[in-house]
């Protein structure tokens, strides 16, 4: 079990944590301009990144904060 | 025999009493279980997994493969227990295991007699054919034959801990190198000891669990441990917690946990009195147990003296050829052929650390030259090794393997040396392969005693080196957990909590049968004497139909929306129009995940200019408010919009049926109730037995409805109220089941029945509620998609079958067609027409309205009409009473 740095309440058990997985992919401002194949892409295409990799947390036991850190998927440590 | 030299850890001023098979016994506090064996001659203590040979007594410790034992009787036994690690109690009962009709004449042994015939891989050769000749012949078989001890069948009186603790040092290991480590860390903070054995001298500014196995590392130095409380007194003295679990985070992990000594591989080297050679020390030292008193060292004779000086008759040799003996070992060849005569062979094999909890976490392990076994590779963020574990180990010259018959690498699971060559020749040379192939290490003891020799002989067929051969993956625990310790208190009513609504008790006080919907307990019927549940559910029915009924729909999810921007957020969560919504009025509204399928349904209410209540499913409720709360924070923190759950902060009373009306009419103060001035899908407030109100016109039965809400305090004495007023109208509790009838009679969905999240709101007929018009909202693109508006999507219909079919049953176009076109999602009895009647989800469904299609289940085919989804009050004229 990872211990998750919260960024408002500190390093907390991953118990009290629910992923939102890969961050960094904002939802598009107007999805209508996008064609299927992009949308697609946004929607359902995740990278599986190997290293260092930007994913969402909650705080759903805690302070309901999401927030997104680095975590390195290989040695499991989060990056600064 | 118990002698005069050493016993550190026996008190030998008390005497106490076990007992094994049923044979009275005897020892002092502080021995094992094991050791007390010994004292009294006792090597031959189980028949093995596999060829039911007589076993005995390995090692001194946790990593003991044979000596398992049953202990404890009634709902306190516990099988598997290691011989070696029980602490002694008076009033002990023990038994062996894997014996009929006993130990001493084993039915079974008779397949040691036919081991020719049973080769690693014997079950992936021989146990062939169909699945039924697997369940009803092979696997009673093998589970009759195999196996340890037997389950205990009562359950178990005992109660389970859980503790969590925080350090900045944590050692595991309390020898010599685990206490000096733990000394040199106080100075750095909070240090905690862990330690196997009975509690040990106190160190001062070390907290010290005794009677403790650190059984797993995790990921940010956590490690999990378990304390065993009371397993060492007598049942009558017991009291509290029988076994805590311990989960610690430490800054920094110091592992002084040890190295194994290995077994030497010959034939009949798994007689009973052949043990290592340091477990015979240990128990001479600790115990003052002679093991034997014509003792034959094979390998490394460290200790020899101290066996001369307990009288002992003692002979070193470098090899083996063969051990010999029936239930206990009477005598050894040596490699030149001479038979010497002995009652005890010690095997002094090289040292393996007990690098467990570094590989827990992917650690890796290299394998030394020197000292022929894998030492651990310490890597940045790993633990401290000290002391045996970190390869501080005596430097032993392995002793060569002999081939043989009955020449055992892994004890437990009856592996032998010639099913190790056996598997290289089939081909499986990579380490896990030969794991599997031959279940070496795979046993409880999870390989402590057989992984290295089983290694070595493998790169010694393959000539490679035990470096390119590698180990198999080390994987918690080290040693077996016992499933109450890892449950704690969460069983029975604990294991998940009960949530009851404001009028729970009234529900039971009038009988009512409840239904699990998530964690809530809600009325699923309320049966009348000796009413079944068909007909309860009928006669409720009927009741809201043709008078009034009422329902505790206090379950339903209840957000609090707030804030500038609740409208336009609304507008985005929602597929139709919400900016419009005046204050007062409710409207239903479908909720979309962003690929377009339907995610939850409900009706929200406009409270104010700023402020919404949202309604959710029962069982949506939290997943929608994470729902919103991610979308908030994380794409529009812009919107300035709070959300606060009030679910359980209302109580709410459906008051439904043609005399709705007359029935509130006779309680509710300080409302119109008329049909104008409240009309349907609005709100109003009032005052029901002095109890403020809020009453909204929302129905889920095609009935003249009220929602009657007040603060969950009031909840029972306002239900109280208002079925006291209906009692002139014969008003009747309904539960759960026959609200289900009454909105599928109306075609209502249900969030979870009728969608599975392959449904869009227009494949549910719901593209009314799709604003096609708005910028922009949640699942929006992706119902742009031209599959989303394909003909021959799944449509929800209505079914007239010609008998009742169940939820679940295959829609196909005739009786014998394969072609699945959809599913059946709700089926009911209908009190209104007195016929069966089902919603299905059907392939292009609203185009094949009057067509047959058959319902398929348990070989059966059942006719059906497709009909609109609605069997009830299509003009929907009733909803205004």
């Amino acid at each position: 079990m990872l211990t998750i740095p919260c960024p408002h309440c500190g390093p907390r058990d991953q118990i009290e944590f629910r992923s939102g997985g890969e961050g960094d992919r904002p939802r598009p401002a107007d999805p209508s301009v996008l064609d299927d194949a992009d949308w697609a892409e946004h929607l359902f295409l995740r990278r599986n990144t190997r290293g260092p990799h930007r994913e969402r947390w909650n705080h759903a036991a805690g302070c309901g904060k999401w927030f997104t850190l680095t975590r390195d998927t290989h040695s499991h440590r989060f990056v600064p | 025999m118990r002698v005069q030299q050493g016993g550190a850890r026996i008190d030998r001023s008390r005497t106490i009493f076990f007992t094994f098979d049923g044979k009275r016994l005897s020892g002092h506090p502080g021995d094992t279980l094991a050791s007390a064996l010994l004292a009294n001659n006792i090597h031959f203590v189980g028949r093995s997994f596999k060829y039911h040979r007589p076993r005995g007594i390995v090692s001194a410790g946790a990593e003991e493969p044979n000596a398992l034992v049953t202990v404890g009787e009634g709902a306190w036994v516990e099988p598997n227990a290691r011989a070696t690690t029980v602490e002694l109690y008076d009033g002990l009962v023990a038994r062996s295991q894997n014996a009929w009709p006993s130990l001493d004449f084993d039915f079974g042994a008779l397949t040691g007699v036919a081991s020719r015939f049973f080769p690693a891989g014997f079950y992936y050769k021989t146990f062939l054919g169909s699945a039924q000749r697997w369940t009803k012949l092979y696997e009673p078989f093998i589970r009759r034959m195999a196996g340890l001890g037997p389950a205990p069948t009562a359950p178990d009186p005992e109660c389970y801990d859980k503790m969590h603790a925080h350090c900045e040092t944590l050692v595991i290991g309390g020898g010599d190198a685990g206490r000096a480590a733990a000394q040199a860390a106080i100075a750095d903070g909070r240090v905690i000891l862990i330690d196997e054995l009975a509690p040990i001298e106190p160190l001062k500014g070390v907290r010290i669990l005794s009677r403790t196995t650190a059984f797993g590392r995790y990921d940010d130095n956590l490690v999990m441990a378990v304390e065993r409380l009371t397993d060492h007194l007598s049942p009558g003295q017991r009291s509290g917690p029988r076994q805590r679990l311990w989960q610690i985070r430490a800054e920094r992990i110091v592992l002084a946990t040890g190295a194994h000594q290995q077994p030497i591989v010959f034939p009949n080297n798994d007689l009973p009195g052949v043990m290592l050679a340091s477990a015979a020390l240990t128990y001479l030292r600790d115990f003052g147990v002679l093991v034997g008193q014509r003792i034959v060292f094979v390998g490394n004779a460290e200790g020899a003296d101290e066996f001369r000086a307990a009288g002992a008759e003692v002979t070193l040799l470098d090899r083996a050829a063969s051990a010999h003996g029936g239930k206990c070992v009477s005598a050894v060849t040596t490699p030149d052929g001479r038979r010497l005569a002995c009652d005890a062979l010690l095997m002094g094999g090289n040292w393996q650390p007990a690098a467990h909890l570094h590989a827990h976490v992917g650690g890796k392990l290299r394998f030394d030259e020197t000292r022929h076994c894998f030492v651990p590779v310490p890597h940045e963020g790993s633990p401290t090794m000290v002391g045996a574990c970190a390869g501080d180990i005596p430097v032993v010259a392995p002793v060569p393997p002999v081939v043989g018959p009955k020449a055992f690498i892994d004890y437990q699971n009856d592996v032998t040396i010639a099913d190790i060559d056996l598997a290289t020749r089939e081909g499986f040379v990579s380490v896990e392969h030969l794991k599997r192939y031959t279940t070496t290490g795979m046993a409880t003891d999870q390989g402590k005693l057989s992984n290295l020799n089983a290694l070595r002989r493998l790169a010694d067929n393959v000539a490679a080196q035990c470096e390119v051969v590698g180990t198999t993956t080390f994987r918690p625990p080290y040693t077996p957990v016992t499933f109450g310790a890892l449950a704690g208190h969460d069983r029975d009513l604990l294991i998940d909590p009960a949530r009851h609504t404001p009028m729970h008790d009234w529900h039971v006080a009038n009988g009512a049968r409840f239904e699990d919907v998530g964690q809530w307990k809600r009325p699923w019927y309320f049966p009348q004497a000796e009413e079944d549940m068909h007909t309860a559910v009928q006669r409720e029915c009927r009741a809201v139909r043709n008078s009034v009924g009422m329902l505790d729909a206090s379950t339903l999810g209840k957000i609090d929306i707030q804030g500038p921007d609740a409208a336009a957020f609304l507008n985005l969560i929602y597929t139709n129009a919400w900016l419009k919504l005046g204050i007062g009025r409710a409207r239903y509204g479908v909720m979309c995940r962003e690929d377009g399928m339907v995610f939850d349904d409900g009706v929200t209410v406009r409270t104010g200019e700023q402020r919404f209540i949202m309604f959710t499913t029962t069982g949506n409720a939290a997943r929608v408010l994470e729902h919103m709360e991610d979308y908030l924070q994380t794409e529009w923190p812009h919107l300035q919009v709070w959300l606060t759950t009030v679910t359980e902060h209302w109580a709410a009373a459906v008051v439904t049926g043609p005399h709705a009306r007359d029935l509130l009419a006779t309680v509710v103060e300080g409302t119109d109730l008329s049909r104008d001035a409240f009309p349907h899908l609005s709100m109003r407030e009032g005052t029901v037995a002095g109890h403020a109100v809020r009453l909204y016109r929302i129905s889920f039965t095609g009935e003249l409805s009220y929602e009657v809400h007040t603060d969950a305090r009031h909840g029972a004495a306002v239900w109280e109220a208002l079925f006291e007023a209906g009692k002139p109208f014969g008003v009747t509790p309904y539960g759960t089941e026959a609200m289900h009838v009454l909105r599928a009679e109306k075609g209502y969905l249900i969030i979870g029945q009728e969608t599975d999240g392959t449904v869009t709101p227009d494949d549910l007929g719901l593209s009314w509620a799709v604003a096609a018009n708005k910028p922009d909202f949640i699942g929006k693109r992706s119902l742009a998609r031209a599959e989303m508006s394909r003909a021959d999507r799944k449509q929800l219909v209505g079914l007239l079958p010609d008998a009742p079919v169940p939820e679940g049953a295959q829609i196909t176009a005739s009786a014998n067609d394969t072609a699945m076109l959809g599913h059946v999602t709700s089926s009911y009895w209908s009190p209104t027409r007195d016929v069966p009647f089902a919603l299905a989800l059907v392939a292009g469904g609203r185009a094949k309205i009057g067509a047959t299609i058959h319902a398929r289940f348990d070989g059966k085919a059942v006719r059906c009409a497709i009909v609109d989804p609605m069997f009830h009050d299509s003009e929907g004229g009733r909803i205004d009473g």
